[in-house]
């Protein structure tokens, strides 16, 4: 497993605030790496880092490198645009648009250019046929996505990251407003989808990072605390602070 | 004592419920009163006015008799007015509404600005007839014009367009623009494709009272010289004309009872084109609401 994203040194500050503090971390390609800690801790502040959401929130201020697959994704070379169509992203709240279930995955490709019916209906099939929703929608696809139930639409979300092509799927606490049936269904979809993108999630179920990832780090007042293998991780962490957090005394 | 039969209790919610019930008939009568007031000049203007609302009303041009005046011109005139600023009015309003709640950045400036439109809004409209007439009649040389009239109602209607737009933008979801903006939207695809689709019923509803507000606006079109007596329609738009509110107020101010039939036949006229746009209004919303 080769790496593909390149945290070093980042320092990340909201005005005064002081987010992260030197985080350093090779993200391994083709895996799940789940990042876990208590709420404010960073955890979900370093992945819309990865997308450079962050931008959009004035007086955040970056020092340090972050590279994916080799390319500092800070430098004025790289076009955020492109960055998001590679690096796609499924929020907390499912959060499709009101429009058709067709126009959702096509929306995308869309703003990437792609107009011919033809090209738009393959890769509405593939997007929803990934994201394991094709057969619950391939007789309604002209539905609203509205009228989906919430774990539908959370699939259906990632279904649209998928249809820009990305290869790398940012999940931030994905299944946290989901009955625990769709959870599940979700985390197969994980399991399933890590043989072709490289995922990173952020969650705030333990068990769920033990359960789907292959890496867990562990978050703490915007340091990394703790960053390895989830199984060993959970087994035999290092740290006190980990141990104390994986067994429920604090968080 | 069983659980549900405490006595002071009783005694204080009999006298909470009183209350209620007393709050209740205060509103009611609110509520009557404003739409008792309504209905009287309802009936009283279609009473005067319901023998005039006859063809002649809306094919002949006004004239000094009675019985062979019309407003014709004046009908033509609000309408021709209305389709030179809706699309202005729309364009600048709107524009306006997505640079301030999209794209500026949040700081004292763009507060001032947001400040001075609010109290834009508010100006009396004789104030905007002045300014009218200053800048369109005198300064840009349009004289007494069809144009003129729809520039000065376009700014008149603006402020009040931009606020009701931006109101209808900013009640966009966040998660919305975050899910555009994830795939690799660019500002634009966004507004475009994410955020006015869901802000359009909003938008829309705004322009359209807006512009019913226009059509019955009278003084700053006296100010900057709508005419009272015009016997022909214009022919471009640097023709003089004349709209209904001005029509009807040249037919109330003479002393002859006919004429005030006319102007209540008028007011008919105008009250139903007024229904009518804020109907447009409502299935406009419906319409879009049941897309999404």
């Amino acid at each position: 497993m080769g790496t593909l994203i390149d945290i070093g040194k980042l320092h990340l500050y909201y005005g005064a605030f002081h987010a992260l503090k030197n985080v350093s971390m090779d993200i391994p390609e083709k895996a799940i790496t789940a990042f876990i800690g208590p709420s404010g801790c960073g955890k979900s502040t370093l992945l819309r880092t990865l997308n450079r959401m962050n931008d959009m929130i004035p007086g955040t201020r970056i020092e340090g490198r972050i590279a994916v697959g080799g390319t500092d994704i800070y430098s004025k070379e790289v076009d955020v645009e492109t960055l998001r169509k590679k690096v796609g992203m499924v929020f907390q709240q499912p959060n499709p648009f009101p429009k058709s279930i067709y126009d959702n995955v096509a929306y995308g490709p869309r703003l990437h250019g792609i107009r011919s019916k033809g090209q738009l209906d393959e890769i509405v099939e593939t997007s929803l046929r990934s994201a394991v929703l094709w057969d619950e929608v391939k007789d309604h696809l002209k539905r609203s996505a509205l009228s989906l139930s919430g774990g539908q639409q959370q699939r259906l979300c990632i279904a649209r990251a998928l249809a820009v092509n990305p290869d790398i799927l940012l999940m931030d606490e994905a299944t946290s407003a989901l009955d625990p049936i769709s959870t599940l269904k979700i985390e197969e979809l994980a399991q399933e989808l890590k043989d072709r993108y490289t995922i990173v999630m952020v969650t705030h179920n333990m068990h769920q990072a033990a359960r789907v990832s292959n890496q867990t780090v562990f978050f703490l007042n915007g340091e990394v605390v703790e960053y390895s293998d989830t199984e060993k991780l959970f087994s035999n962490p290092r740290d006190q602070r980990t141990e104390d957090y994986i067994s429920g005394r604090f968080g | 004592m069983s659980l549900l039969e405490e006595d002071t209790g009783r005694k204080q919610i009999a006298q909470r419920r009183r209350m209620d019930f007393i709050l209740h008939i205060l509103f009611v009568i609110c509520t009557s009163i404003g739409v008792l007031a309504l209905m009287a000049l309802m009936v009283d203007i279609i009473m005067d006015g319901i023998m005039r609302f006859a063809p002649d009303l809306f094919t002949n041009y006004p004239s000094r008799r009675a019985s062979q005046a019309g407003m014709k011109s004046a009908i033509v005139g609000s309408l021709y007015m209305l389709l030179i600023m809706a699309p202005l009015s729309f364009i600048l309003g709107v524009g306006a509404a997505i640079f301030l709640e999209e794209y500026a950045k949040k700081n004292r400036l763009t507060r001032l600005i947001q400040l001075n439109i609010s109290t834009l809004a508010g100006v009396p409209s004789i104030v905007y007839g002045i300014l009218g007439l200053t800048l369109f009649v005198r300064g840009l040389a349009l004289e007494r014009s069809l144009l003129s009239g729809a520039l000065t109602m376009t700014l008149l209607v603006l402020p009040i367009i931009i606020v009701s737009a931006q109101e209808a933008i900013r009640a966009v979801p966040k998660a919305r623009r975050d899910a555009s903006f994830a795939l690799g939207a660019t500002k634009w695809q966004t507004v475009s494709r994410s955020v006015m689709p869901s802000a359009l019923p909003g938008v829309l509803t705004g322009v359209i009272l807006a512009l019913s507000r226009a059509i019955g606006e009278t003084a700053p079109l006296v100010m900057i010289g709508g005419l009272t007596y015009v016997a022909f329609l214009p022919e471009s738009i640097l023709d003089s004309f004349t709209v209904m509110p001005i029509q009807i107020y040249n037919w109330i101010s003479r002393p002859n009872e006919a004429f005030h039939e006319l102007a209540a036949a008028g007011i008919i006229v105008l009250l139903i084109m007024l229904l009518l746009m804020n109907f447009a209004a409502i299935l406009l919303r419906n319409k879009y609401q049941k897309n999404v």
